[in-house]
């Protein structure tokens, strides 16, 4: 593709959470080396005009009757898929509709309004996506690499990963040692706390937020962002049935998970049944 | 008759002479006396009677658990499902009462046997998997109530296990057959959604 490929990024029904995360990209400043924004909604440029682009971003969802640019959203998404060579849907609610409205090439699990053009589209869930991930697309694009899509056309660089992958909790997991309280350092989240790791499809606890953390790691469960189901009710509870979890891990069968859990928990693991960190109290550290 | 096969019909024997005489009174002497094997050769296939009364738990608890997999298997109601189950512990009860002898007087009143290896679910994983799954996909399917798990698996294996424990001690007024439909009836209204 071209030195600088050109950037129309339009943001459809959403929060522009994504566009907020993406500015807080610590490398930012490489993006603007290496693309020419044509348009962005939140950032100051030129008027906007249908043109052609090499990139047309998408955030936010699609909804019938909705203004935008002084256009119908659908009819002005529609002109400029026209004009784009490659287009990202970018966000949970433009990948499948999320919380707004429908998503471009699937509305939740059925096949959304530009399902025909799917070979243009890539789609970057999340609630916001990563801007590594984003990153990781647009110089693939520039690079005019190959980008290897799953079946809801996400790029399995990214979206091979379960969120549960690389989680510090997960020797919690594997003993079944669950965190009973909010907060703690200790403990798995997956059985009290709602956690949404082990089968959900991300690369959060790989490519970790502001290049530190991830929710799971600073205690919060993952509440599954990046996928059709997001989002669900109770995000911090764990759905059971008679106290089995209703969802578990992605690729095993239950019979098999529960013949697992059932022998890890009646083992012990001594080393994590303790505070990972002992702190004295600092009053009595100063009394001494 | 290949090593399994044997194995196989050691662990019978020992199961009828444990739930006959206990565990601590059934010497692997005994065992090996009723299969007319030598001591040695028993040795040969179980290292100890501790090693013996785990290998026997798992095996009883795997023939439960294939069982009950069956009717987890069958495309029928929870209730249904229920009724199944009671049957088939009854019909084990009379027919196999070893089986469920060395359930309740070996393994549930001799602890300390078990204590290393076969603690919490180690052994009795393959029977306890399948009712998990069985109370499971009764919520899932809205026919049974959400409720805490040892709260309706304690009301379902301690009623049926308590039946057949007044079966074997002969204070049941009637034969444990006629208990089947009552005794389901009871566990659905107990758990129905």
């Amino acid at each position: 593709m071209r030195l600088k490929p050109k950037i129309i990024w339009i943001d459809g029904v959403g929060c522009n959470g994504c566009s907020h995360s993406f500015f807080n990209y610590p490398e930012i400043s490489s993006f603007f080396e290496n693309f020419e924004l044509l348009y962005h909604p939140l950032l100051d440029s030129d008027e906007f005009n249908v043109q052609n682009c090499d990139i047309l971003i998408i955030e936010g969802a699609l909804k019938s009757n909705f203004s935008r640019l002084g256009k119908d959203l659908n009819s002005l998404i529609s002109e400029l898929f026209l004009k784009a060579k490659k287009i990202i849907a970018l966000g949970t609610c433009a990948v499948y509709g999320g919380i707004f409205g429908k998503g471009l090439v699937f509305d939740k699990n059925e096949k959304g309004k530009f399902y025909k053009c799917r070979d243009r589209v890539i789609n970057i869930p999340g609630c916001p996506s990563h801007p590594e991930w984003i990153m990781y697309v647009l110089n693939m694009i520039k690079n005019d690499k190959k980008i290897a899509l799953d079946e809801f056309n996400r790029p399995v660089e990214i979206f091979s990963y379960t969120s549960h992958m690389g989680c510090t909790r997960n020797e919690y997991f594997e003993w079944k040692i669950d965190a009973q309280d909010f907060g703690s350092k200790e403990g798995c989240l997956f059985y009290y706390q709602g956690c949404q790791g082990p089968f959900t499809h991300s690369s959060c606890n790989k490519i970790l937020w502001n290049e530190v953390n991830s929710k799971p790691r600073a205690g919060t469960p993952c509440f599954g962002c990046t996928e059709v189901s997001f989002p669900k009710k109770d995000l911090f509870k764990t759905e059971t049935f008679m106290g089995i979890p209703a969802n578990i891990p992605l690729g095993v069968s239950k019979r098999a998970y529960l013949t697992i859990s059932g022998i890890a928990k009646s083992l012990t693991n001594e080393r994590l049944t303790k505070k990972l960190i002992e702190c004295e109290n600092e009053d009595k550290q100063k009394d001494n | 008759m290949s090593k399994e096969e044997k194995k196989e019909q050691i662990m019978k024997t020992a199961l009828s002479l444990f739930a006959k005489q206990g565990f601590y009174s059934t010497t692997i002497a005994d065992i090996a006396r009723e299969m007319g094997m030598s001591v040695g050769n028993m040795y040969n296939y179980f290292p100890s009677k501790e090693s013996l009364a785990k290998e026997l738990l798992i095996y009883t608890s795997k023939k439960f658990g294939d069982e009950i997999r069956k009717i987890n298997e069958m495309d029928i109601s929870s209730k249904e499902k229920i009724k199944k189950i009671v049957e088939l512990y009854f019909k084990k009860a009379v027919e196999e009462p070893e089986l469920v002898d060395y359930f309740m007087r070996v393994y549930l009143s001799n602890k300390e046997i078990f204590n290393n290896g076969c603690e919490g679910m180690l052994c009795v994983s393959a029977f306890v998997t399948e009712i998990m799954i069985f109370f499971e996909e009764g919520v899932r399917k809205k026919e049974l109530k959400n409720q805490d798990f040892f709260a309706a698996f304690g009301l379902f294996m301690g009623y049926i296990g308590g039946l057949a424990f007044l079966n074997r001690e002969n204070i049941l007024g009637k034969p444990l057959e006629e208990y089947i439909e009552p005794v389901s009836e009871n566990i659905y209204n107990a758990l129905k959604a």
